[in-house]
């Protein structure tokens, strides 16, 4: 068994290693299919772990992007200079300078990230079902629209981000592979995490919150935990994903709540939540579709893509990973003892 | 020791992966079909431009086409122009300028709708060594830094509503006031485009000691200003001035129209694209609108005449518009330009071609285009212009041209 | 900041009387979307996504019919009918599986229908900024100070007797008592012998010719585009997230105290802050009432 699972993980480091060497063209959105992994296999911490919907998540993303570039700028230079001048200044980066500041920056929008997840945890946590989804989902907006209007990071105007000092084609592979590296660290974290007893515990604040609390998990603590884990995630690959676009802006980069905040949920119920793999695999699918339509449907790829949610959410609900759950039991090692599912422990 | 560490790094990696990542040939010349890449807005916020921008290239092209095409090395070659939406989003716009590059190969690019998005491709766009020549980003902000293969034919965009600063000071001295006793009141949309608007309203302001009482941001799906209106209902400012693309400018003037603003000077941007003297004439009667082109220009060239010709042809292409907006014009310039250089490069060399349209120094029916060495079009003025009553563009020279106050006749 | 809460107060105090106007108006068309949400969500438990979309759509529709040169105070009835068809068809494709489906589901499939309507108009009518102009007079108020479109009037009046209509038939007819019936106990009605898959689609219908009623209206007074609906819906969420289900005064007071807030927090802070307001709102009742239910499980305790 763990021979298995082990060649499955050097096939997959093998083959994320391998891509960009053998489809160069391909990198960057290969690229962005390991960030959309990610945001995926986070959001199922809170979403399919533990029963918590956040259709928030995105604000670590923007919040990481925006920590990341002010310390990337302060560092050598007056950040509201920077950004009130419209370019009139030029800031040159040395490379030490600028690698020392994208480093720096991708730890702080991590450990800020965090740091707002906790704070976020107290007054959200008390939320419960759709209520939680809606508030962060509010939160989330309001995000982007504060931001906007903070001139000290350049309001609606946005901020051009230090740009990579070496060639273009090192350029795509770095950012790939921090991409890469970022969500198969996620991966194998959420994976030891979903083992241990936090795993168990988040499972059964999911099942019945107040039982949970009943049997003395500090169920807040948890919760705030687990939250923090994602958000340290979202906030690194905001602060990656600023550095890969290069141009960032509040409203349509840093908060777009209603794509990468809407696609990371949809990702991880096409993959089936609630298990490591569903929303890895959902990703992957999500992916692909999207840059398929995008391609060659041109102007009619958000409508296959609204079709695309409807239908998996609508007649595939459980989604692939329940699919070959229920198919091939034998193979995950369940065993079926027929009790009727319980099917209003949310409610 | 640091630095050396750091460039024999950088050195190996270029090196390994300049072996590895050895570009597929891919085709930016079709058989005798040339492939311009271009991103558009098709979906989104900027929409309604991208839409306007991107008829704007396809009449160029097809015209070019029938002409003949583009003569490179003694043969005749098709344009053809390779779109993807970019979703009004600089981050889906970033991603396409390095698809279109590695992706399609594409080696030669028009630019997208909207300063946010051009600022958002024209780094990579840059660093590939590809030259862009876009009609539509008029951020001062995209002209300092430097870039060598950015190039745009319009005015940058502190020089939109600034005259019309200039033109409040000029009546105030004519009325015999002081012009630092002028208010102004202001609504910006909170993108980069609108920002550099206000910005140099501000630079204008500022010579002239003037006040500005109202300074509000309109966020992106802001279908309402009626708590701005209000409250320039309340200060009576001598100057209202409204950017915010093409619905800014359609709910300003819904709800100046429904409030009965009276305020002397209204200015404004794409008046003609959100057609605002069709939808609200008695509003709109008087506002000022800054335009980079207008259609009785006497500029001309051989391929479409003068700017009466164009706007003439283009309506007959595309028979929904009434008043043709200057997106659309300057998009088709930006494809006059990439024809001349072409055939002045007479290669397909990125290089030549990029020294081929910095020598640009052509007349057409959008203007004179003529490169500074930052990239702008410094040969092309921007154009004020006024409403009348009938709804008529009339052109402001001097601030004698100007009706003041305005007559809305609500 | 400090010179507008001068000018509220002090230079020209009739200006907060334009205010409560308007945030009164975008209130009452703010109420009857989120009515309609507060329907489906209390019967069906449905949370419906799309609810800004199916607003946004009830314009268009109003916005071809006047085209066409039907008044869209005429076009009203047309444009329910319409919106309830449609609204009927998404129950029997749609929401009659999802309603089945934990509480997240429909939030999220309600999200595909909003992305696909958004484009099937942009599609359709272009994503060009359009209005329709009612040919309905402004009245000037106060010397001059205060402006009271006729249309914004006839809205409320539209509003008003919607509403009044709407609660006369929860209250008098069988159809109605039916839908209250199965909001209550759904388990209960059926036993009863209500058909509650037909309750469900009347009542998921009923509230798409609502948003459209709500979609004439924006049309008339503010502008259409193809995506601003995402707005119309969030801000119906924190209405009734706010006032609570199944109470339409309580959906139609916070609907007014949310344009009331909208329009205050605009003049006062600027414009740039008037989205926020809602979300802050929305987020200070979450707040509170979360405090409030800490509280009462401590005494159960």
């Amino acid at each position: 068994m763990l021979g298995r699972r082990f060649l499955l993980y050097l096939l997959i480091l093998g083959a994320g290693l391998a891509a960009p060497w053998f489809y160069p063209q391909y990198i960057q959105q290969m690229a962005l299919l390991w960030i959309m992994v990610l945001m995926a296999s986070t959001w199922d911490l809170l979403g399919g772990q533990m029963g918590y919907n956040s259709l928030g998540n995105i604000t670590f993303f923007g919040c990481g992007m925006y920590i990341s570039a002010v310390v990337q700028i302060a560092m050598f230079y007056d950040v509201a200079a920077y950004t009130s001048a419209f370019g009139a200044i030029k800031p040159e980066f040395t490379d030490e300078q600028y690698f020392m500041g994208l480093f720096l920056g991708i730890l702080a929008a991590g450990f800020g990230a965090m740091l707002l997840s906790y704070l976020l945890g107290f007054i959200m946590f008390g939320l419960r079902g759709p209520y939680f989804a809606i508030g962060t989902l509010g939160i989330a907006t309001a995000a982007g629209q504060l931001m906007g209007t903070i001139d000290y990071v350049g309001g609606g105007s946005g901020i051009s981000m230090p740009f990579f000092p070496w060639a273009v084609e090192i350029r795509a592979l770095f950012f790939y592979g921090l991409c890469f590296f970022l969500a198969a660290v996620a991966h194998l974290l959420l994976r030891w995490i979903y083992s241990t007893q936090f795993g168990l515990a988040i499972n059964a604040i999911r099942d019945d919150e107040d039982k949970a609390e009943a049997m003395g998990i500090p169920t807040l603590k948890y919760k705030q935990i687990g939250w923090a884990i994602t958000a340290f995630f979202m906030g690194c690959i905001g602060a990656v994903f600023g550095n890969m676009v290069g141009f960032i802006e509040p409203v349509e980069v840093a908060f777009p709540v209603a794509t990468f905040g809407i696609f990371m949920v949809a990702m991880a119920l096409l993959g089936g939540k609630g298990t490591l793999w569903g929303p890895v695999i959902g990703a992957v699918l999500f992916h692909v579709i999207k840059e398929t339509t995008w391609t060659y449907l041109l102007g009619w790829q958000w409508v296959a893509l609204g079709l695309i949610l409807i239908i998996n959410i609508v007649y595939f609900q459980e989604g692939i990973m329940g699919w070959l759950q229920r198919k091939f039991p034998e193979f995950f090692g369940i065993t079926i003892d027929h009790a009727p599912p319980d099917k209003d422990a949310e409610q | 020791m640091k630095s050396f560490s750091f460039k024999t790094i950088s050195a190996i990696a270029t090196l390994s992966a300049s072996l590895a990542l050895s570009a597929p040939a891919l085709a930016k010349v079709e058989g005798d079909t040339i492939i311009l890449g271009a991103a558009i807005s098709l979906t989104g916020k900027y929409s309604t431009n991208g839409l306007h921008t991107q008829r704007g290239y396809d009449f160029a092209v097809d015209r070019i086409n029938d002409l003949g095409g583009v003569k490179v090395g003694g043969k005749s070659y098709k344009l053809s122009v390779k779109y993807y939406d970019d979703e009004s989003t600089p981050a889906r716009a970033a991603q396409l300028a390095e698809r279109l590059i590695q992706q399609d190969g594409v080696e030669y690019m028009l630019g997208p709708y909207g300063s946010g998005l051009t600022k958002a491709m024209a780094p990579v766009s840059e660093k590939f060594g590809v030259p862009m020549i876009e009609a539509e980003g008029a951020s001062r902000s995209l002209f300092t830094q430097g870039y060598k293969y950015l190039f745009a034919v319009l005015s940058t965009s502190e020089q939109y509503l600034a005259p019309v600063v200039e033109l409040a000071a000029a009546k105030a001295k004519a009325a015999g006031k002081e012009p630092s006793s002028v208010t102004i009141a202001m609504a910006f949309e909170n993108d980069p485009f609108s920002l550099d608007v206000r910005e140099g309203i501000v630079d204008t302001a500022k010579k002239y000691n003037m006040r500005i009482v109202i300074d509000d941001k309109l966020p992106a799906d802001l279908s309402d200003m009626s708590a701005t209106l209000t409250k320039v209902k309340a200060i009576k400012p001598d100057v209202l001035i409204v950017s915010g693309h093409s619905k800014g400018a359609a709910t300003a003037a819904r709800q100046i129209d429904e409030m009965t603003l009276q305020v002397p000077i209204v200015g404004m941007t794409h008046c003609e694209a959100a057609k605002v003297q069709e939808k609200f004439p008695a509003a709109a009667n008087g506002f000022l609108c800054a335009t980079q082109w207008v259609e009785s220009s006497p500029k001309k060239d051989k391929y479409f005449g003068n700017a009466s010709d164009w706007n003439a042809g283009f309506k007959k292409a595309y028979p929904e518009y009434t008043s043709v907006p200057y997106q659309s014009a300057q998009a088709s310039a930006a494809v006059l330009v990439w024809k001349e250089a072409f055939e002045a490069a007479n290669s397909f060399d990125k290089k030549q071609l990029r020294d081929a349209i910095a020598a640009t120094d052509m007349e057409t029916f959008y203007g004179h285009i003529r490169f500074s060495e930052f990239g702008n079009n410094i040969a092309k003025p921007m154009f004020m212009r006024q409403i009348d009553g009938d709804g008529n563009y009339n052109a402001i020279i001097t601030p004698d041209d100007m009706v003041w106050p305005r007559k809305a006749q609500y | 900041m400090l010179f507008n809460l001068q000018i509220l107060f002090d230079i020209a105090p009739i200006t907060n009387i334009q205010l409560i106007l308007d945030g009164i108006f975008i209130g009452a068309v703010l109420a009857l979307g989120a009515y309609g949400l507060a329907l489906v969500w209390g019967v069906m438990n449905v949370k419906n996504l799309a609810q800004g979309d199916f607003i946004i759509l009830g314009g268009y529709i109003a916005f071809a019919l006047a085209r066409e040169g039907v008044h869209p105070v005429m076009a009203l009835p047309i444009v329910m009918v319409l919106m309830a068809m449609l609204g009927w068809m998404v129950y029997v494709f749609m929401i009659r599986r999802v309603i089945e489906q934990d509480m997240f589901t429909s939030l999220l499939a309600t999200f595909g229908l909003s992305l696909l309507l958004q484009q099937v108009m942009n599609l359709i009518f272009g994503p060009e900024v359009q209005v329709i102009d009612s040919h309905l007079p402004n009245y000037q108020l106060f010397n001059d100070s205060v402006t009271l479109p006729v249309v914004k009037l006839l809205s409320l009046g539209m509003v008003a007797v919607l509403a009044v209509l709407i609660v006369l038939f929860m209250r008098k007819s069988r159809m109605g008592q039916a839908i209250r019936a199965t909001a209550q106990d759904e388990r209960a009605a059926r036993v009863l012998g209500i058909n509650t898959d037909r309750i469900y689609a009347f009542t998921f219908a009923l509230n798409a010719a609502i948003c459209g009623a709500a979609g004439v209206m924006v049309s008339m007074i503010w502008v259409l585009q193809p995506f601003y609906g995402i707005s119309y819906s969030l801000r119906s969420f924190a209405i009734v997230t706010a006032a609570g289900l199944g109470n339409l005064p309580g959906v139609i007071s916070t609907g007014f105290g949310l344009g009331l807030i909208e329009q205050y927090t605009g003049f006062i802070l600027g414009a740039e802050y008037q989205v926020a307001s809602a979300v802050v709102m929305l987020l200070l009742v979450l707040v509170y009432r979360q405090r409030r239910a800490k509280r009462k499980r401590q005494v159960v305790r």
